[in-house]
């Protein structure tokens, strides 16, 4: 377990050398649901129906680029390689790449919900569960990142990932449209994907004090998916390479 | 207790369809220098590899301390430097070695101990990304020696560096021998072979020769490393 801190710990002191990504990681979010607020200034509405989701969003698609940028650097740079002759359990570095990000996910989801709730005005029952899921989405992204970025070569090819993994499940979560309403072969895809039951969660957000049934079945889900692609990931780890 | 901290029985290994290591067999002495010496591209950095446990192999034993490469066991006791310094470059040196540290369970006065021996320590809290290639290599170097390993595999370690650090480190190297530590040097410097115990000729993949330095001039009649080693391989060529 002080394998799993300190790889964390390790990640969060390479995170804090790079101001600039920090900078993006903790404003950026806040900055694009300000505009989205004031590009549907006249009606809002649409800011009340389509904000929460966006605050689970940012968090997975930023956390989704920093991490797989990251794992991908690191197995370029032969510092994989090299951890790889070290006692550290690849479960181990996986998880301490998990608790750094989610560490770092927490930050911007307390900034981006503190901004739309208390400067945006955005209209939900319980500030606590729009937090809670936008870490989740950060762990979501994190977990993905970590398993995607095995399939990429270089960092510009798991940057291109990123449309790959999350633009399909931004069309179908039913952010755009409702999910009931769609073909079915679009609605059974969209039930795999985890990012359809985030915005079902941030939907309920909006009318329901605490968590209800359906929430708690969101989350298990979410959780469920960050427990699977870690476990990807980890089994994505090879010791021995040609 | 061990005769040999390394052996390597018939090992054969490809890599992108090609045979890197065709028939390879090896022994190397617990607490000795041996120099793997060899024009590059002749297999140095995949033999070194198999050692690390980090290579697939086609077939063959590797054996270190008694125990297959790369098991959990040799992890904590076998060090690996790669010969591009393999830390994060934005990190400080300090932490760079307080992670490595951590991984091992070395004290912290095991990392000060790292810094003095490769002269490193006025340069602790600077970003290791900022230091020059030969600086980055040794901080590279001190992350290994943290885990006090009994094995160390180094491949090309004193490359980019001036003659003054490279006299220490080889001074280094020889301290470690001598207190019952195994180092396994590679390097394309023929002159470095006089500082080793031990020497490996390589060429394509197979070994030409282990011998010591002053047998290798003896055998060769030369007075010259460089020329004793182009004695054996075209000796071998022909």
């Amino acid at each position: 377990m002080s394998r799993t801190w300190a790889t964390a710990r390790r990640v969060l002191q390479q995170l804090s050398h790079d101001r600039r990504s920090v900078a993006i990681i903790v404003v950026l979010p806040s900055i694009l649901l300000i505009l989205f607020r004031y590009v549907f200034d006249g009606n809002q509405l649409v800011f009340d129906r389509v904000g929460p989701q966006m605050l689970g969003i940012f968090p997975f698609v930023v956390m989704f680029l920093v991490t797989s940028v990251t794992m991908v650097r690191e197995r370029t740079s032969g510092t994989l390689e090299r951890l790889m002759t070290t006692p550290l359990r690849r479960g181990e570095l996986i998880g301490g790449y998990a608790l750094a990000f989610a560490l770092a996910g927490l930050v911007q989801s307390l900034v981006s919900s503190a901004v739309a709730i208390w400067w945006l005005d955005l209209g939900v029952e319980s500030a606590w569960v729009v937090v809670l899921f936008a870490v989740v989405d950060a762990l979501l992204g994190t977990a993905l990142g970590l398993f995607f970025s095995a399939f990429a070569r270089t960092e510009f090819q798991a940057v291109q990932f990123m449309p790959a993994v999350v633009i399909p499940q931004l069309l179908l979560c039913g952010l755009l449209a409702p999910r009931d309403k769609m073909a079915d072969v679009l609605e059974w895809l969209s039930a795999v994907m985890p990012l359809t039951w985030a915005t079902d969660a941030f939907t309920e957000s909006l009318t329901t004090s605490g968590l209800n049934g359906a929430m708690w079945r969101d989350l298990a889900i979410l959780i469920g998916c960050v427990l699977a692609a870690t476990a990807g990931a980890s089994l994505t780890l090879r010791r021995r390479t040609p | 207790m061990l005769n040999y901290a390394i052996e390597v029985q018939g090992l054969r290994v490809v890599r992108g369809g090609r045979t890197v290591l065709p028939d390879l067999h090896l022994q190397v002495e617990v607490g000795s220098v041996t120099g793997l010496l060899g024009p590059s591209g002749c297999g140095k950095t995949t033999l070194i590899r198999c050692l690390a446990g980090v290579q697939v192999i086609a077939s063959g034993q590797v054996t270190v301390l008694g125990a297959p490469a790369g098991t959990s066991a040799n992890r904590a006791r076998v060090a690996y430097v790669t010969q591009a310094s393999s830390v994060y470059p934005d990190l400080t040196v300090r932490q760079n070695l307080d992670y490595f540290a951590a991984l091992h369970g070395a004290s912290t006065a095991a990392i000060e101990k790292a810094l003095t021996d490769v002269g490193l320590a006025d340069r602790a809290d600077q970003l290791t990304g900022d230091l020059s290639g030969g600086q980055r290599s040794r901080v590279s170097l001190a992350a290994a020696l943290l885990a006090d390993p009994q094995v160390l595999l180094l491949d090309e370690p004193t490359v980019g560096l001036d003659p003054v650090l490279r006299r220490d480190l080889w001074n280094l190297f020889t301290e470690l021998a001598a207190g019952g530590r195994t180092l396994l040097v590679s390097s394309h410097v023929m002159d470095e072979a006089g500082r080793c115990d031990q020497v490996l000729l390589m060429r394509e993949g197979r070994i030409l020769a282990q011998t010591t330095p002053d047998d290798l001039l003896a055998s060769t009649g030369t007075d010259d490393l460089e020329d004793a080693f182009l004695a054996i391989a075209e000796g071998d060529a022909a």
